[in-house]
C-alpha cells in the first residue's frame, strides 16, 4: 500500500511514480505472459517432437481396427449330395449386455418393435451367464425386412442394440440326422481354453459357433476354415469407416459322407415311435450306411443357444432323446452273441461242426440250473442248428468249456469292449467279461473273484456282456468280410471347395481276425440258415436275395431261478431289448447292420422286421411298407 | 469532389481502428475458418455461419472502438448491477441444460449473463479504482474484491467453471495492476493454499473428476479422461508439420471431443504440427503485445485497468484453452479466442478489442 500512498501536494511527481509502479507490475505480467507461453510452446515441443512417435503410434491404434471376417463353414452332404447341414445368411438383433443400463426395459421396449418371444429371452438370460459382459448376444434371431426396417428407425433409441448379418447353421433334415451329424453351437469358455490352449484361438476371432457333437465336433478343424483378416479405419464409435487391407477368408471344406439320407430315413421311419438304435455298415470298407438312435432330437435348437424350456423337455424326458443309442448305448447282446461264440469253438478246436449235443431245455451247473429259453429243449443240436434255433444249452454248455479268459480274448478280436475308432465322439467301451475286467471293476475281494457259474450266462450274451450298437454292427461287418475288419466311418472324404481337392478318409482294416475261413463260412451257413429256416425266417419271407442274420434278446432286468418270463406281466419299461444282426446279399455282402429296438420283446419279432426293410430299400430301392411286428415270432 | 468523400467515409471507418490489433484478429480469424472446415468435416453452413459471427463481431468492435472511454466510464455501474442481477435471475429461475443453469429465458430469446459479465467486471472494477484514485486504501481493495468474487461465485455454481476462472483471472489482473500491495499478494497466496481443501469441498464432483483426471488421465480413460487423453494424443501425432489439413485421423475419426469448440486446437495442432502451433502462438502474441502496449499508453486510471484486464484476459482464454488441450490443465470448457466455432464469446472478446481500440485512439482527446 505505501508506494500508492498520494501525497497531494507533488501532483506531478506522484503521477509519475504511479505511472511508473503501474507499468512496472505491467511489465511483470507481460513477463508472465511469455513466461506462459514458453511453457506452452516447451509443452508442444515435447509432444510433438519428444513423444511424437510414442502419440503417433497411439493415434495409428486408434484409427486401425483388426477385424476378422468369419469363414463359411463347409457344408455336409450324404452320399448322394443330400444336404445335411449348410448355412445361410440371416439378420438377428444383437444386444450387448454391457453398454446397457436396464436390460429388462430394454428388452420390454424392443418388443414393441420386433416380436421377442419369452422364448428368446429365456434364451437371451442363458447365453448371458455363458458370457462376457462386452460381446453381442443374438436377442432375436431370424428378423424379417419388415422388423428390420422398423428397427432401423428406431435405432437411436437403442444404444448397444445392433442388427448383425450372421450365417446360420441349418439342418434340413432335422432330427434324423441329429446323433450322426450332430450340431454346433455357441463356443463356452471351456472351449475357449482348449483353443487357446492348441494355439487355434486367433483363427475364431469373429467365430461365435463350434461343433458340439457329431460329425460337426470332430471334423471342427476342416469344417471351420480359416479366418480372414481386415484392417480397417474405424472413428471412435467403432464403426468402419474404410477398408486398408483385406485377407479374405477361406470357407471350410465340405464333408461327404459314406452315409445314405434316404437309406436313413427309411430306418428312422421303420422305428415308428419305438426307441432303438440301427447301424448299417459298408462290410468291405468300414463305411458307415445309416446310423440311427431312437428318438432324435432336432440339432436347429441348439444353433442359436437352446432355450431353458427345451433343453428341459429334452433333458428330462424319459425317452432320453440326448443319449446317442447307437454310439453310447450299451445292451448285452443276448443271441447274437452265438455266432461269435461258434466261430471261438470252432477256433479253439472246442466243438467241430457236426459234434452234437443233447439239449433237454435246461443246464445245470453247480447245482443251479440254466434255462433254455424253449421250454423242453431242441433235443439233438449240432453247431449250425444251435445258431438257426438258437439254443441256449448249446451255448451255456459251450461257454463252460471256453472258459471266460478264451471267449474274452477271442471276442476282443471282433471289437466287442473296445472303442471302434469311428470318426464321431462319445463313443462308448462297454464291456467285455473277463477275470481281468472284474478285478478292475469291483472293490471287494469277494467280489473281484470270477466264479465259473458267471461264465455260463455269457455264452447266451447276456451277464456283464453290454456292447454298443455300432460294435454289434462292426462285428457282423467282420464276418461278413470274412474276418477283416475295417474301422467304421461316417466322412467318405474332405472337399475342399476351391481347390475341389477331395482327401479320403481311407478304409483301413484294423486287423484280419485269426480265423479259419472254414470256419467262418460254417457259421455264415448258420447265418443264411437263420434267415431261410430259423428265427428270422418269417421276417425275411419271400426275400429277393439271400441274407444272413442272427435274432437275440436282451434282458433289462434279471430273471430268477425257475421263473418264467412272461412279456405281457412285465412293465413296458422293463420288458426285454430287441436285437438283430444281418447282412446281405449273403455271397457278397453289400450291408451289414445291427438293431436294437428296446423294450420290445424277441428280436425276431420287432428287430428283424426293419433289417428286412433296410436290405429292401439298400439292395432293391423298395420303400417300405408300413412296419408291423412280426407277432408269431417268439422265439430268438 | 469524390475523392474527398471517400476519404471521409474511410476516415469515418478506420479512425478508432488499431491496424496492428485488427491485422492480428483478422489473421487468427482466418485461422479459425480453416480450422473450422477441416473440424467440421468440411461443413460450409458451419463455415459460413462462424464468418457471419465474425462479421456481427467485428461490427460490434467497430462500434465500440468508436464509443470515447468515457462514455464506457458511466455505463460500468449500471452495467455491472444488470449483469450481477441477471445471474441472480439465472440462479432462481434460470433454464438448466446440459447439467448447468446458464441461461435465463426473456421473452423471445435466452441470454446467458455470465457472458456479459466478462466485460462488466473489469468495467466496474476499473471504474472503482478510477474513482477512489486519489484515496485508496486497503478497504478499497476489500471492496474491489467482494465486487469480484460475488458474480465469480455465481457464475461457478451454475456450474460454468471456465467463465469464472476467466472473469476471476480479470479481476486478479486489475487488482494486481491497481496496486495490490505484495504483502497482501503474499498473504493471499498462503491463504489460497490453506484453504485449497475447503475449496475442494465445495467444488461439484464433476469438477473434482475434472482435475482428478488431469493429474491422471489414464484412470478413467473412457470416461473423464477420453478428453484429455485423445487431444494429447492428437497433438503429439501431429509431429514437426502435422499430417496436413483435412487429414488428421483423430479428428476426422471423431476421437477428438468438440472439435469445433473447445478442442479446436487439437485438430489444428494435429494438421499443423509444431510450426503451425508456434505460428498460432506468435500471433497470439502480438495481439496480447498489441493490448499491453496500448495498456501502457493509457491516459487514465481507469483506462489502464480496463485495458490491462481485457489484454490479460484475452492471454487468460488462450493459455487455459491451450493448457487444458495438451493435458497440463484440466478440462475447464474455455474455447480458444477468435479461433473456435461459436458466436457469443467471439463478440464479447471483439467487443473487448474495440474498447482497446477506443482506449488507444482516444488516448489524445483525453489527454488535453
Amino acid at each position: 500500500m505505501s508506494e500508492l500512498r498520494i501525497n497531494p501536494g507533488i501532483e506531478f511527481r506522484n503521477t509519475q511514480l504511479e505511472l511508473y509502479h503501474f507499468h512496472l507490475r505491467l511489465a511483470i505480467l507481460a513477463g508472465f505472459v511469455l513466461v506462459m507461453f514458453v511453457a506452452l510452446f516447451a509443452r508442444f515441443f515435447y509432444l510433438q517432437v519428444v513423444m511424437h512417435a510414442h502419440y503417433d503410434t497411439l493415434a495409428e491404434a486408434n484409427r486401425i481396427s483388426i477385424v476378422p471376417i468369419v469363414p463359411n463353414r463347409g457344408v455336409i452332404v450324404d452320399r448322394n449330395g443330400v444336404v445335411l447341414a449348410h448355412n445361410y445368411s440371416a439378420y438377428t438383433l444383437e444386444i450387448t449386455p454391457g453398454k446397457v443400463a436396464d436390460l429388462e426395459a430394454l428388452i420390454d421396449e424392443l418388443a414393441r418393435i420386433v416380436d421377442i418371444a419369452p422364448k428368446d429371452r429365456r434364451r437371451f438370460k442363458r447365453l448371458m451367464e455363458e458370457s462376457r459382459r462386452f460381446e453381442s448376444l443374438p436377442i432375436r434371431t431370424r428378423l424379417t425386412d419388415e422388423e428390420i426396417a422398423r428397427f432401423a428407425a428406431n435405432r437411436y433409441r437403442f444404444p448397444g442394440v445392433d442388427v448383425k448379418a450372421r450365417l446360420f447353421r441349418h439342418y434340413p433334415q432335422g432330427e434324423v440326422f441329429s446323433h450322426v451329424v450332430g450340431h454346433i453351437g455357441r463356443i463356452n469358455r471351456r472351449e475357449v481354453e482348449q483353443l487357446e490352449a492348441n494355439d487355434m484361438l486367433s483363427n475364431y476371432r469373429g467365430t461365435d459357433y463350434i461343433g458340439k457333437t457329431g460329425l460337426e465336433q470332430s471334423y471342427e478343424r476342416f469344417l471351420h476354415g480359416t479366418t480372414g483378416v481386415e484392417q480397417v479405419e474405424v472413428d471412435s464409435g467403432g464403426r468402419a469407416v474404410r477398408a486398408l487391407s483385406r485377407t479374405p477368408p477361406v470357407s471350410g471344406n465340405n464333408l461327404v459322407l459314406t452315409l445314405d439320407a434316404r437309406l436313413q430315413e427309411v430306418v428312422y421311419r421303420a422305428f415308428g415311435d419305438r426307441r432303438g438304435a440301427l447301424v448299417a455298415v459298408e462290410p468291405a470298407t468300414g463305411g458307415v450306411l445309416a446310423f440311427v438312435s431312437k428318438p432324435g432330437f432336432d440339432p436347429n435348437l441348439f444353433v442359436d443357444g437352446i432355450d431353458p424350456q427345451s433343453w428341459n423337455e429334452l433333458n428330462n424326458s424319459p425317452d432320453r432323446p440326448m443319449v446317442n443309442r447307437a454310439l453310447a448305448g450299451t445292451y448285452p447282446p443276448g443271441s447274437t452273441f452265438k455266432p461269435y461264440m461258434a466261430l471261438a469253438a470252432l477256433t479253439y478246436g472246442k466243438r467241430t461242426p457236426h459234434q452234437v449235443i443233447s439239449d433237454p431245455g435246461y443246464f445245470m451247473f453247480g447245482g443251479r440250473m440254466f434255462h433254455d429259453s424253449r421250454v423242453g429243449g431242441h433235443g439233438s443240436v449240432d453247431l449250425y442248428k444251435s445258431i438257426v434255433v438258437s439254443s441256449d444249452t448249446y451255448y451255456y454248455m459251450l461257454a463252460n468249456d471256453l472258459g471266460i479268459d478264451a471267449i474274452s480274448r477271442f471276442m476282443a478280436q471282433f471289437g466287442f469292449g473296445s472303442r471302434s475308432g469311428i470318426d464321431i465322439p462319445g463313443e462308448s467301451e462297454g464291456v467285455l467279461p473277463s477275470q481281468a475286467w472284474k478285478k478292475r471293476r469291483f472293490k471287494k475281494p469277494e467280489q473281484q473273484k470270477w466264479y465259473a457259474g458267471e461264465t455260463i450266462s455269457i455264452g447266451i450274451g447276456q451277464g456283464y456282456n453290454a456292447y454298443t450298437p455300432l460294435q454289434l454292427a462292426t462285428a457282423i461287418a467282420t464276418i461278413a468280410n470274412d474276418g477283416v475288419m475295417f474301422r467304421p466311418h461316417i466322412v467318405d472324404y474332405v472337399e475342399d471347395i476351391r481347390t475341389r481337392e477331395r482327401t479320403f478318409i481311407e478304409p483301413k482294416p484294423l486287423r484280419k481276425l485269426e480265423v479259419k475261413p472254414e470256419h467262418i463260412r460254417v457259421v455264415k451257413e448258420a447265418l443264411v440258415g437263420v434267415n431261410k429256416e430259423g428265427t428270422g425266417r418269417r421276417a425275411f419271407a419271400g426275400a429277393q436275395y439271400v441274407s444272413a442274420g442272427k435274432t437275440g434278446t436282451a434282458q433289462v432286468i434279471g430273471i430268477k431261478q425257475g421263473e418264467k418270463y412272461v412279456e405281457s406281466r412285465v412293465q413296458e419299461r422293463l420288458r426285454d431289448h430287441a436285437l438283430f444282426i444281418a447282412y446281405a446279399p449273403a455271397d457278397n455282402p453289400k450291408i451289414a447292420l445291427a438293431v436294437i429296438v428296446e423294450n420290445s420283446g424277441f428280436g425276431a419279432r420287432a428287430a428283424a422286421p426293419i433289417a428286412r426293410q433296410v436290405f429292401d430299400y439298400y439292395l432293391l430301392g423298395k420303400q417300405p411298407r408300413t412296419v408291423k411286428d412280426d407277432d408269431d415270432a417268439t422265439q430268438d | 469532389m469524390m475523392p474527398r468523400r471517400i476519404r471521409r467515409i474511410s476516415l469515418f471507418l478506420t479512425a478508432h481502428i488499431d491496424g496492428l490489433l485488427l491485422g492480428a484478429v483478422l489473421l487468427l480469424m482466418t485461422t479459425g475458418l480453416v480450422v473450422l472446415f477441416s473440424a467440421s468435416n468440411a461443413s460450409l453452413p458451419r463455415v459460413s455461419s462462424q464468418l457471419i459471427n465474425m462479421l456481427v463481431a467485428l461490427g460490434v468492435m467497430w462500434a465500440f472502438a468508436n464509443i470515447p472511454p468515457h462514455y464506457l466510464l458511466r455505463l460500468s455501474l449500471p452495467a455491472y448491477v444488470l449483469g450481477l442481477a441477471l445471474l441472480v435471475g439465472v440462479a432462481l429461475f434460470g433454464e438448466v441444460v446440459n447439467g448447468a443453469r446458464r441461461w435465463l429465458s426473456i421473452g423471445i430469446t435466452r441470454i446467458q449473463p455470465a457472458e456479459l459479465m466478462k466485460i462488466a467486471v473489469p468495467l466496474m472494477l476499473a471504474w472503482y479504482f478510477d474513482r477512489y484514485e486519489a484515496t485508496l486504501k486497503l478497504r478499497n481493495f476489500l471492496v474491489a474484491a467482494v465486487l469480484l468474487v460475488m458474480p465469480v461465485a455465481l457464475i461457478a455454481r451454475q456450474p460454468d467453471l471456465g467463465t469464472a476462472v476467466l472473469i476471476f483471472a480479470g479481476g486478479c489482473y486489475v487488482l494486481f495492476l491497481a496496486g495490490l500491495s505484495w504483502r497482501l499478494i503474499a498473504g493471499i497466496g498462503v491463504a489460497g493454499l490453506v484453504s485449497l481443501p475447503f475449496l475442494w469441498s465445495v467444488l461439484h464432483d464433476y469438477q473434482r473428476q475434472r482435475i482428478l483426471t488431469l493429474l491422471d488421465p489414464t484412470q478413467d480413460p473412457l470416461g473423464a479422461g477420453y478428453h484429455t487423453i485423445q487431444s494429447t494424443i492428437a497433438v503429439g501425432s501431429g509431429g514437426l508439420i502435422g499430417k496436413g489439413w483435412m487429414k488428421g485421423t483423430q479428428t476426422h475419426l471423431d476421437f477428438i471431443p468438440e472439435p469445433t469448440t473447445d478442442f479446436i486446437f487439437a485438430v489444428y495442432s494435429e494438421e499443423f504440427g509444431l510450426f503451425g502451433s508456434l505460428v498460432l502462438l506468435l500471433l497470439f502474441l502480438l495481439v496480447i503485445a498489441r493490448g499491453i502496449v496500448i495498456t501502457a499508453n493509457a491516459p487514465t486510471l481507469f483506462t489502464r485497468l480496463l485495458a490491462g484486464a481485457i489484454a490479460l484476459t484475452f492471454f487468460t482464454y488462450v493459455f487455459v484453452n491451450m493448457g487444458m488441450v495438451s493435458g497440463i490443465l484440466p478440462v475447464v470448457g474455455v474455447p480458444l479466442p477468435l479461433v473456435s466455432y461459436g458466436g457469443t464469446s467471439l463478440v464479447t472478446i471483439c467487443l473487448g478489442f474495440g474498447i482497446l481500440m477506443s482506449i488507444q485512439t482516444h488516448r489524445k482527446l483525453v489527454q488535453t
